[in-house]
């Protein structure tokens, strides 16, 4: 993986002859210098390592494609070129927008994203495009962690619109991230009728866990479950991968576990799912279980993240590299001006790098933008191997007011307690 | 019916939490070496992206092979090159493709494509024009690493700044000026010989020669005094050889100028064992300051001269010269002023130093003059 290190550019061009050997008498106090300048370069991360090559044989595979050759890819080429020839079709537009942002869910891949939105090309950036055109640029904003622009597309759908359904949805979603789940349970409730029930009871119990109700969010949910077995595979996906959440906030490992297992079952990719599962397995002490169950998912960050953890605990050396493939990818992220792998940077900065004053500047940074569960427990982990309880005090406070119980933070929440008297 | 099922397939899409994510996004590394009118650029670009583009697939089997994608090197220098425009002044840069390689990133493979720039003119600042992906994903982004003159900037180009212009003149002259300043500190300090030959004349610098025998200065400021002189003449000698070199007007040949260098620092010290001049010191100073002043040229070509700013970096490179030899002067003066009572100096200090300086300054001189290297030193 030596390629892979400090990659963000290729190799700046060091001034070439810049330091010509010619007497000997002070070739060693130059050749210091010289490895110097190029240490320097090298710890530059905008700089680089990797070094351009030509493969040695014709044969050699260089990249493999991700959902190659498979129907769903072959109908959305078909579908994009038919869009190419009328790009101005609203309807075709969403459509292939609807897939491609079906796609990058899946597949946690941004790419997909960015597909979506050159299908809405001709509409995504009017100051007020049509509203279903708008509701699938708030969906778009909110993947990447455009929170704020997100909630003002789903208010001005909604003021055109009261009872849309997928902005009601979104909006839940997104407020829920943010911790406002007073908004987030009113927008719930306010889903219309035609919506399939165990989509507003998810979404509902989903919030109930995070105020204080798990018992009460996670019967409700259950119970849906029972009941709509109907419901569409992804929909089925969705509410388990949620039970499970739930199941785990309670502390009952146990049902977490069957519940993921039960939306693994269903046999669809989701790359959240198994992220959750993985966590599930960590947290339980079960690295070689997550290791085994995460060894093909080196192209997804925050599941690459999770391997690595388990490779780290075991020992295995595979992690020293991977490793660097993360360093490597949150260099890349960074240099791009992005900000939406704060969570998992900290995560790792934590538990991989064990560096844990940057790792709370990071999840502090992080939870200023985003308060799910996971985003509380790493800025209260850090402040804790920090040893700077008071840093948590601010995420202390908040939990009381929410009233957020979650098994594992009460655990973080009752060594802080202890540390501070 | 119906559209219940389509409300949940787009529903269940947009609710589901997002923040497990992610791949890293689609990014193109764009690297741009400028000097004067020609442009040497480097571009790596994801074969994941130009297979969404432009299809590198060939045979369909979800693999992207070598020699799948050498055969797609000309569609690939045309479509990313119509995508690229570079301009300095008012007049767009003629894009050469170059050769083809590949290179790892943290996220995958990518083709690397090397491509040249020739402008009309040595470019002060350029624009450029980027739009490679943005019609098929807004989310690509361009990061873009210039370098010009030692110095680099990076810009990243969106949809929303796909056109950016870069200055290369002004923004760098201070830094670029600090950084021959420090060469210039930096080579007095490595540059033993040059340091050795003034120590060498510093060392008597603290006596007056009188009937054949050294006698300790008055005060300070005589020792001072003669110090100065010796210092300001060096220097002045060796600015004005060293401008001429690098400018061009002086070309000798290096192994003259080092074995030169190495002769002056035995004379100076055997002039202390045998004082032959005694008086008027910094003539001597002034004498060979302009040969070591030849020698600092070699450094400074060797550096690359900035067509923009010569004065600039001459004048830095002299500069960063003084500071460093003033530091040495300040470090060995008060030194050298303290001990001049000491009965031992003359002899011990002096006559023993000195003759040490030959020992060393001799094997330079047969090193250099014969192009050889002894292995005692």
């Amino acid at each position: 993986m030596t390629n892979c290190k400090n990659d963000t550019f290729p190799p700046t061009p060091f001034r070439r002859g810049a330091f010509t050997l010619r007497r000997p008498i002070i070739k060693p106090v130059r050749r210091i210098f010289i490895s110097a300048l190029v240490a320097a370069a090298v710890l530059n991360p905008t700089a680089a390592a990797a070094e351009p090559f030509r493969p040695t044989s014709g044969d050699q595979i260089l990249e493999r494609l991700p959902k190659a050759g498979d129907a769903a890819t072959r109908e959305l080429r078909h579908l994009r070129a038919k869009l190419n020839e009328t790009p101005n079709d609203l309807e075709l537009a969403r459509t292939l927008a609807k897939r491609y942002i079906g796609l990058g869910r899946a597949e946690a891949d941004p790419r997909y994203y960015g597909y979506a939105e050159a299908a809405l090309k001709p509409w995504v950036n009017l100051a007020a495009p049509p509203v279903e055109v708008r509701v699938l640029r708030a969906v778009l904003k909110q993947n990447r962690h455009d929170f704020d622009g997100a909630l003002d597309d789903l208010a001005q759908t909604l003021a055109a619109k009261p009872k849309h359904a997928q902005a009601l949805l979104t909006q839940a979603f997104v407020l829920q991230v943010q911790g406002r789940y007073a908004d987030a349970r009113r927008s719930c409730r306010a889903l219309p009728r035609g919506v399939h029930p165990l989509i507003v009871v998810t979404c509902v119990a989903r919030i109930e866990s995070l105020t204080g109700r798990s018992d009460t969010g996670y019967g409700l949910l259950k119970r849906g479950l029972a009941n709509w077995t109907d419901a569409d595979r992804g929909l089925r996906l969705w509410a388990f991968t949620n039970l499970g959440e739930i199941a785990q906030r309670r502390g009952d490992v146990i049902a977490a576990e069957r519940h993921f297992r039960d939306g693994l079952d269903l046999g669809r990719r989701d790359a959240y799912l198994r992220g959750a599962y993985a966590d599930l397995l960590l947290d339980s002490g079960r690295a070689q279980e997550a290791r085994d169950f995460l060894a093909d998912d080196t192209r997804i960050d925050g599941l690459l993240l999770r391997l690595t953890l388990a490779e780290a605990r075991l020992g295995d050396p595979a992690a020293q590299d991977h490793r660097a493939l993360l360093e490597a990818r949150f260099a890349a992220s960074r240099a791009r001006g992005s900000v939406i792998h704060r969570r998992e940077e900290a995560r790792f900065t934590l538990e991989i790098l064990e560096r844990p004053a940057a790792a709370l500047a990071l999840a502090e940074a992080n939870w200023q933008a985003q308060r799910e569960p996971a985003d509380v427990r790493l800025v209260l982990a850090a402040a804790l191997a920090a040893g700077v309880p008071d840093r948590a005090q601010p995420a202390l406070d908040w939990l009381r007011k929410t009233g957020l119980r979650d098994r594992q933070i009460d655990r973080l929440t009752a060594r802080l307690e202890g540390e501070a008297s | 019916m119906v559209r219940w099922l389509t409300l949940c397939l787009l529903v269940i899409l947009a609710l589901m939490p997002v923040s497990a994510s992610a791949h890293k996004p689609s990014d193109s590394y764009l690297s741009l070496e400028v000097s004067g009118e020609r442009i040497e650029g480097q571009w790596d670009i994801a074969l994941r992206d130009l297979e969404f583009a432009i299809g590198l697939d060939g045979n369909g089997d979800g693999a992207i092979s070598w020699t799948e994608l050498q055969a797609r090197h000309t569609a690939i220098s045309a479509y990313a090159l119509a995508r690229l425009r570079v301009s300095a002044g008012a007049a767009d840069c003629a894009l050469t493709p170059g050769e083809q390689l590949v290179d790892t990133h943290s996220d995958g493979v990518y083709a690397v494509l090397r491509f040249a720039a020739s402008c009309a003119a040595p470019a002060q600042s350029i624009e450029v024009d980027y739009s490679l992906f943005f019609d098929l994903d807004p989310q690509h982004r361009g990061l873009l690493q210039l370098t010009a003159g030692g110095q680099t900037q990076t810009v990243i180009f969106a949809p929303a700044a796909a056109t950016q212009s870069l200055e290369l003149g002004q923004v760098d002259l201070l830094r670029q000026g600090l950084e021959f300043a420090v060469n210039g500190v930096w080579h007095i300090w490595i540059g033993f010989d040059h340091v050795l030959f003034l120590l060498t004349l510093l060392l008597p610098a603290v006596f007056l020669r009188r009937a054949r025998t050294w006698e300790p200065v008055g005060d300070f400021r005589a020792a001072f005094g003669q110090v100065l002189k010796i210092v300001t003449a060096f220097t002045l000698a060796h600015s004005i050889t060293l401008t001429l070199a690098a400018l061009g007007a002086i070309d000798l040949p290096t192994r003259l100028v080092e074995s030169v260098i190495a002769a002056s620092v035995v004379i100076a010290a055997l002039n202390n064992i045998y004082p032959v001049v005694t008086r008027r010191l910094w003539l001597v100073a002034f004498a060979f300051g302009l040969v070591h002043g030849l020698g600092f040229a070699s450094v400074l070509v060797d550096l690359g001269l900035p067509p923009g700013a010569l004065v600039l970096a001459l004048l830095s490179f002299n500069v960063g010269v003084e500071v460093g030899q003033l530091a040495i002067v300040a470090a060995f003066l008060p030194l050298a002023y303290l001990a001049r009572d000491w009965r031992f100096y003359p002899r011990g200090g002096l006559q023993v130093g000195s003759a040490l300086v030959v020992v060393v300054a001799s094997v330079w001189l047969f090193e250099r003059a014969l192009n050889v290297a002894l292995p005692v030193l």
